[in-house]
């Protein structure tokens, strides 16, 4: 391994900027880290070819005097985003051979910065689960095992496959998305940092669609200042994107000025769940202690409707899902399956097609909107969601950012819960309600549970307040000091 | 009201038709594609259209302009916020496997189309709601013997869907209505109202119901695209539910295909096997909020609609009711009926646009837009008959011949030496050839047999090639006779 | 209220996902469940509340009514399953 890999994205931006190195080096480095990380399955495809052929075309710019934000830095891409001429598939059979003819506005900004693609991270099927063990490309498995347990741990998910690459210094940096806590829950469960912008802040045009009124494309890395640096390139207005808001992007590095001083800290006793560890409130009061000690005021508050938050994700998230999944019917791209009668046709090919939990939401989506009942689950969850939504805004008019556990425990075993699906929506209960209110949310490595695995701390910020969140979570992550790293257990060289 | 008069009694017609019209604008509804007709399959197709992933729906501001100018137009409520739902079902041409369309909250609420029955009697028929939606695109089921094959053009092309109440009674309102509505459509801009083009739609509702009583069941009859089969859909279909009803069935509501070649109706689906559109509000989409400034420049900007324009037509030129209701059924023909009117007798050029103009154009089954006889020469006509120039036989005469020719009224009347004659002198000898002939009429009449003297004119004309002065005719004649 | 199996197999038709009679029962308890845990949201009173479509607080934004998209058949058919002489195909469907 050559220590290209360690760097993170702010070091490989300097390294490169002062010629230590070229892109295309940087490139190669982790192409081959990759090709030795096969263990993990945190890639659906590699696209190496494409990837020496960018950082070439970068080393070149660059040479010429041009640098964008991200200019010869490697990074992986979930599979949910469409990326021009390379295999899309959002880890479903579905999107079998589906090669889109157009980049994602996001991936399309971190191109136009000089990002380079090393390829696609693996993810649960649609982004619709929390272990990316629903993936059609099997489960990731997470770089980090309980020391002298040898047994398989889940990365979390759905944005898992990018988790695990950034954890295994595989990629310097991944995007990913985030629904439910997508990008803040694997990032906990890898000892990473994961950012969940506000609802509006990147653009989803381009990224396939689980639920419209939550996903929400961010940054995965190992550190906060590498989020923002990426968040910086990915964020933008969109008009092709009914929901992008037209609001200037800030340099979020800027913002990192490691000072919280006179800042309100906001704790929600109502994060307080049922059966929480003590490892993870005993990590929380650490970060209160953390953040106290730095100079900001810690405030109690209360989001009374927090724990309505999952269910009402629960009605809402599988309701658009449904919608949203309606195009895969074997019609105009992806598998199709051969039938007599066009119904055939179309059962045949999203029967095939989508996995087991795919389906148990499409299904479960399509009750909650059918005649009779739509009153009852999708208007009266719509409801609850404004409640939400309520809580936090009432209770930002009293604090600047709010400090949660971001799961309620580490990383689980491989197989654990999968049989149970309420006790695997349950991983989302901290996460899912910042999607509800559209709010910034980043998770940030905090410290390891009793058996060694990583927690994280999530921070939640006003609507388009990123530069709070990401102060915050820096401070938390300097005092924290997180240097754990798993043992490379998947290193086939 | 058009009753069916059963063995059992009479039933009364209830039909309300929702009819579905092509907005005109450049692009679509939610992508930039094109909305031209008649293109190569599937080039008028943006990946928003063919509905690729992660892919989304922006709206065309010229669409809503135009759904609430076609509101106002309506005499509508506009609703300055309304919501965009998806409509869920799959079908081939339906690529996102829903359509964006508007359920709960319309763009445009209550309004009023006002029908001229023939015969005069008035009837307002209320127009319940008007909404955008997206078109589906074309299914083509014999170009393969086992496939069906799908075009997207017109995937996602701007709807309106303007629906009514069900006011109408009879297979004549229902057509008095869509034409009127297209004549409304037209006259603003909104839609082409080409029905051959699929441009405007209709869906049909009829029910049948005791004179008086409370509504019965009804059956939907979709997609019918032109006024003919809609009138000859609501026939057949009436009947059929009286015939059903007669035998003491009940009818099952259901939706209908209507099938021009035999002229019936026949089940397509009924209400059990209806689809479960699961609409709710599309999460791609936001709110559509317009400001009362909006709503009010655009009524600024209305043109003078057909009902507005027959009443000026009624109090500023006089004109009989039916034949204001004839100029303003297109907005052309009004046009034209006002140029050749400006600075002219309102009344009679009303009267050659009516009778002689439209009759010789639909005669020829042409337009307003194609008429040889530009309002312009028509005008050069009517000034020619109003100087005395030509008699108004003649004009008859001259204005076939601009319609078959083109040419202008000055031009044949001079070809063919059609002036009039009032040189008394040569009008005096014309008459005394008439009177030498027919001494024994001269003498009937001066013995009381006047109705004769009309004869007398006749003759004199006939000899005179029709271009004799009638009025001097006339003179001289009475003299002459003695009277 | 749980499911029955009728009601699961009626949602599947409607979303056009083919079950099998051995799935099915499986699905019907697995959704149950789910169901049940979710009528948890009936505690909460929302008497007078708006229900909530979007997070972002603004209006429709409008696009000029411009053809700047469409014309690219090749990518739009770039992926089909079926090839059929510029368009899609389906099984025959009879009206």
């Amino acid at each position: 391994m050559s220590d290209l890999t360690g760097l993170s994205v702010s070091g490989a931006r300097e390294g490169l900027a002062k010629g230590d190195f070229t892109s295309l080096e940087l490139t190669e480095a982790h192409i081959a880290a990759i090709d030795a990380a096969d263990g993990l399955n945190a890639f659906v495809s590699k696209t190496p070819d494409l990837a020496r052929e960018r950082a070439a075309l970068s080393d070149k710019r660059r040479a010429s005097g041009e640098a964008g934000l991200m200019e010869g830095i490697p990074i992986g891409v979930k599979d949910l985003f469409c990326t021009e001429g390379v295999l899309t598939t959002a880890g479903s059979h579905i999107l079998d051979g589906f090669e889109p003819p157009y980049d994602s506005t996001v991936t399309a900004n971190l191109w136009r910065e000089g990002a380079v693609m090393l390829g696609k991270t693996n993810m649960d099927e649609f982004a619709m689960g929390s272990s990316n063990e629903t993936s059609y490309y099997g489960p990731v498995l997470n770089p980090w095992r309980r020391p002298g347990d040898n047994r398989s741990l889940v990365p979390g998910g759905s944005s898992g496959g990018s988790a695990a690459a950034v954890a295994a210094r595989i990629v310097p940096a991944a995007i990913g998305t985030d629904t439910g806590g997508s990008i803040r829950q694997p990032a906990a469960f890898t000892g990473t940092v994961g950012l969940k912008p506000t609802y509006g802040r990147c653009s989803r045009w381009g990224i396939v669609a689980f639920a419209s009124s939550l996903d929400q494309a961010g940054p995965m890395a190992r550190s906060v200042r590498d989020c923002a640096i990426l968040l910086r390139a990915m964020a933008g207005f969109d008009a092709k994107d009914s929901t992008s808001v037209d609001t200037p992007v800030p340099d979020y590095e800027a913002a990192l000025t490691g000072e919280v001083t006179g800042l309100k800290i906001g704790i929600p006793a109502e994060y307080k769940v049922d059966g929480m560890p003590g490892e993870v409130e005993r990590l929380w009061q650490q970060g209160v202690d953390w953040l106290r000690g730095a100079g900001a005021e810690i405030v109690d508050i209360s989001l009374p409707h927090t724990r309505y938050a999952l269910p009402t994700y629960y009605i809402v998230a599988p309701a658009e899902a449904s919608s949203n999944l309606a195009r895969y019917d074997g019609v105009r791209y992806g598998l199709r399956v051969p039938g007599e009668r066009l119904d055939d046709m179309y059962e045949k090919t999203r029967a095939a097609g989508f996995g087991a939990e795919v389906k148990r939401r499409v299904l479960m989506g399509t009750y909650v909107l059918s005649a009779g009942y739509y009153d009852a689950y999708y208007l009266k969850a719509q409801k609850v969601r404004t409640l939400i939504k309520r809580d936090f805004i009432e209770a930002f008019e009293k604090v600047d950012a709010i400090l949660t556990p971001t799961t309620p425990t580490p990383a689980f075993a491989v197989g654990e819960r999968v049989d149970d699906p309420i006790a695997m929506y349950l991983n989302d209960i901290l996460t899912v309600p910042a999607n509800m209110a559209g709010l910034p949310g980043i998770s940030v490595p905090a410290g390891l549970s009793d058996d060694g695995l990583p927690l994280g701390l999530q921070v939640l910020g006003k609507a388009f307040d990123e530069e709070t969140v990401l102060r915050v979570g820096h401070v938390l992550e300097g005092a924290a000091a997180f240097d754990a790293r798993p043992d490379p257990w998947w290193r086939a060289d | 009201m058009a009753t069916i008069q059963g063995a059992t009694g009479e039933w009364e017609m209830v039909i309300g038709l929702e009819v579905h019209a092509q907005v005109t604008s450049e692009a679509k509804l939610f992508s930039g594609a094109a909305t031209a007709f008649g293109a190569e399959p599937n080039t008028q197709v943006s990946l928003v259209d063919a509905a690729m992933p992660g892919m989304l729906p922006v709206i065309n501001e010229q669409a809503v302009a135009q759904a609430v100018r076609t509101g106002l137009g309506l005499k509508a409520k506009i609703n300055l916020t309304s919501v965009f739902d998806r409509k869920n079902y799959f079908y081939p041409d339906l690529p996102q496997g829903y359509q964006i369309s508007q359920f709960t909250q319309p763009i445009v609420g209550k309004g009023v189309v006002t029908l001229d029955m023939p015969g005069g009697e008035r009837r307002e028929i209320g127009i319940t709601r008007l909404h955008l939606e997206q078109d589906a695109g074309k299914s083509l089921h014999d170009q393969h013997p086992t496939q069906t094959y799908v075009d997207l053009n017109r995937s996602g092309i701007a709807l309106m869907e303007i629906v009514s109440d069900p006011d109408i009674r009879s297979p004549e309102e229902a057509g008095v209505y869509l034409r009127k509505l297209r004549a409304i459509l037209r006259y603003l801009g909104t839609c082409d109202g080409n029905m051959d083009e699929g441009s405007m739609r209709a869906d049909v509702n009829v029910s049948m119901r005791r004179p008086g009583e409370d509504y019965g069941t009804r059956c939907e009859i979709k997609n019918v695209n032109s006024v003919r089969f809609v009138q000859q859909a609501i026939e057949y279909e009436a009947q059929r539910q009286v015939d059903i009803l007669e035998d003491g069935g009940t009818i099952v509501q259901e939706t209908r295909l209507f099938d021009s070649n035999k002229g019936t109706t026949r089940t397509m689906r009924t209400k059990e096997d209806s689809h479960d559109y699961r609409y709710f509000p599309d999460p791609d989409l936001l709110p559509l909020t317009l400001t009362q400034d909006y709503v009010d420049e655009i009524a600024k900007s209305l043109p003078e609609l057909p009902d507005e324009k027959k009443a000026r037509f009624v109090s500023e030129f006089s004109l009989p009711e039916d034949d204001a209701g004839v100029l303003v059924a297109e907005r052309e023909r009004a046009e034209y009926f006002e140029a050749v009117a400006q600075g002219r007798n309102a009344k009679l050029a009303a009267n050659w646009v009516v009778r002689d103009l439209v009759g010789a154009l639909n005669k020829a089954g042409r337009g307003i837009s194609e008429t040889p006889v530009s309002a312009e020469a028509l005008g050069g006509l009517l000034d020619l008959l109003s100087d005395d120039t030509i008699s108004g036989r003649i004009a008859k005469d001259v204005f076939e011949e601009m319609f078959a020719t083109g040419k202008v009224a000055a031009e044949i009347v001079e070809e063919k030496g059609l002036k009039q004659v009032t040189d008394t002198g040569a009008i005096e000898s014309v008459i005394d050839e008439v009177l030498d002939e027919n001494t024994g009429k001269v003498a009937e009449y001066k013995d009381g047999k006047e109705k004769l003297f009309g004869f007398f004119v006749g003759q004199v004309m006939k000899k005179s090639g029709g271009k004799a002065n009638p009025k001097i005719v006339n003179e001289i004649l009475r003299g002459k006779l003695g009277d | 209220m749980p499911l029955d199996k009728a009601t699961v197999a009626h949602i599947a038709k409607l979303a056009r996902i083919e079950i099998g009679d051995a799935d099915l029962e499986a699905l019907t308890g697995e959704l149950s469940g789910i169901l049940k845990w979710i009528e948890q949201l009936s505690e909460v009173d929302t008497e007078g509340v708006e229900p909530m479509t979007s997070a972002v607080q603004m209006t429709l934004r409008r696009r000029a009514d411009k053809v700047t998209d469409g014309n690219c058949r090749d990518k739009v058919l770039a992926n089909v399953p079926v090839d059929a002489d510029g368009f899609f195909a389906v099984p025959k469907v009879v009206e």
